[in-house]
């Protein structure tokens, strides 16, 4: 009975864990790099171009590449090894104190339905055609333009926060599941990793909700 | 004071022996004292079915005070039924109402094959036990206990720890069937305390290994394990064999 890291659930989840709060920290700069669409149309382009121009950004879009990629195996693998654990479900749920909450109970559904809206939103606002747009005198993509055209359809905006809402649920737990994983957890501090938790997921979620909704509302 | 009395509709599952496919049967039962135990309550059915003629329902008990860890069964889908820190033994018919339906099942885990009714095999903790839950102790008189300073947050952390009585409720609850629960608290028991060092090294990675032979699921931080656990076991007690792996 030899072990192995990599072989180990815990290994796999401390993998996952890592990768998992690397991405968290990518969607909170995500929704608050967003934010400038409150600010206004050129300055929104000027961060988007100033963002894609830089060459670090292949590093940076490789590495999301791995984490996202690390993050979904992990997930899928062990989420096999768990339905193979318990073959018979119980005719009657949990309730009460020992039901667990939804969002840790529905974490790999959650994800998947993440994972395909973010193949969505790629398609949609990074690979696809753009107008330009010319911001003090440099020729850039009007990335600005593009977003008020997607959000201008109510089905793309409903789509849009019930994803992110989603995220949002999956934050809330995942953070601190990722911590715990990772071995930051204990009575005393239980409390407020988990009140942090999902205030994290709630603050991403919530960001990110107010742009559709803003663009709809006011464009 | 008059007792007070409930009758019950009964959901038990019954199956044959591990190889069957097992399904839930209905039963009926009048004048249930609220002052008797979960488990007095399925003697009073087993005496019933008896009188009847039919096979009395297995379930496994023993001390019936909350200590030995024997009893099991979900009781509506909660393990040990729905009042927290409380083994089935020490659940008493107050904590349901008159008309109720019950569903009892037995703990469902593929490491936790049926055996018959309610009761399942749970002598895959007892492996996993072996494969690193103990401590090495040379013969000879014990030597006095204060020779060896133990800091007393780390005694009483290692005491709660140690009050995890093997009973299953934990992989019952978890939607993974994970072990983590019961693995760390042996873990944690012997982490915190001098005797537990010499084998501290290789203990959570041995007995992590058996729990995944043994076909256990992986974490998933939901806590229903610990609210499921008659002995409250925190869930710090799997942070910290979260951490035991890298020792």
């Amino acid at each position: 009975m030899k072990f192995s890291y990599l072989k180990s659930t815990i290994g796999k989840k401390q993998v996952m864990a890592v990768a998992g709060l690397l991405l968290a920290g990518f969607v909170l700069t995500h929704m608050l790099g967003n934010m400038l669409l409150f600010v206004g149309a050129d300055m929104y382009n000027l961060y988007s171009y100033k963002l894609i121009s830089n060459p670090l950004i292949y590093l940076a879009e490789a590495g999301l590449v791995a984490f996202f990629l690390s993050h979904i195996v992990m997930g899928i693998v062990l989420s096999i090894r768990n339905k193979s654990s318990r073959q018979k479900s119980y005719a009657v749920a949990a309730s009460g104190e020992k039901k667990a909450s939804w969002s840790s109970r529905f974490m790999i559904h959650q994800g998947m339905v993440i994972a395909v809206f973010v193949v969505l939103h790629l398609l949609t606002f990074k690979f696809a055609d753009k107008q330009q747009t010319t911001v003090d005198g440099v020729v850039m993509d009007d990335l600005h333009q593009l977003v008020v055209d997607v959000f201008q359809s109510p089905v793309y905006v409903i789509g849009y926060v019930i994803a992110v809402g989603l995220l949002a649920f999956h934050l809330s737990h995942g953070v601190h599941s990722a911590l715990s994983t990772l071995g930051f957890y204990s009575e005393e501090k239980k409390s407020k990793i988990e009140c942090l938790s999902a205030i994290y997921g709630w603050v991403v979620g919530l960001g990110f909700m107010s742009q559709p909704i803003y663009v709809y509302l006011f464009y | 004071m008059a007792e007070k009395t409930i009758s019950l509709k009964l959901k038990v599952w019954r199956q044959k022996d591990a190889k069957s496919e097992g399904g839930f049967e209905d039963y009926s039962l009048d004048s249930v004292s609220t002052d008797m135990s979960f488990l007095e309550m399925m003697d009073v059915l087993n005496d019933k079915l008896i009188l009847e003629g039919k096979e009395p329902v297995n379930f496994d008990h023993d001390c019936r005070e909350g200590i030995c860890g024997m009893c099991s069964m979900v009781i509506n889908g909660n393990p040990h039924g729905p009042q927290t820190a409380t083994t089935t033994c020490q659940l008493h018919m107050r904590k349901f109402k008159d008309g109720d339906t019950i569903y009892i099942e037995p703990f469902r885990a593929t490491a936790f094959p049926v055996v018959k009714d309610l009761v399942v095999d749970r002598s895959s903790f007892d492996r996993i036990q072996q494969a690193g839950g103990y401590i090495s102790v040379n013969t000879g008189a014990a030597q006095d206990a204060n020779a060896i300073p133990v800091p007393k947050p780390d005694a009483d952390e290692a005491f709660e720890a140690a009050t995890c009585i093997g009973c299953g409720a934990c992989v019952a609850s978890c939607k993974n069937a994970s072990a983590m629960l019961f693995v760390s608290a042996k873990v944690s028991q012997y982490a915190l305390l001098p005797q537990g060092q010499p084998e501290r090294k290789d203990r959570a990675k041995k007995m992590l290994a058996k729990m995944e032979e043994e076909g256990f699921g992986a974490c998933s931080n939901t806590g229903s394990c610990s609210a499921a656990c008659p002995k409250e076991i925190s869930l710090s007690t799997i942070a910290r064999m979260n951490r035991e792996i890298f020792k």
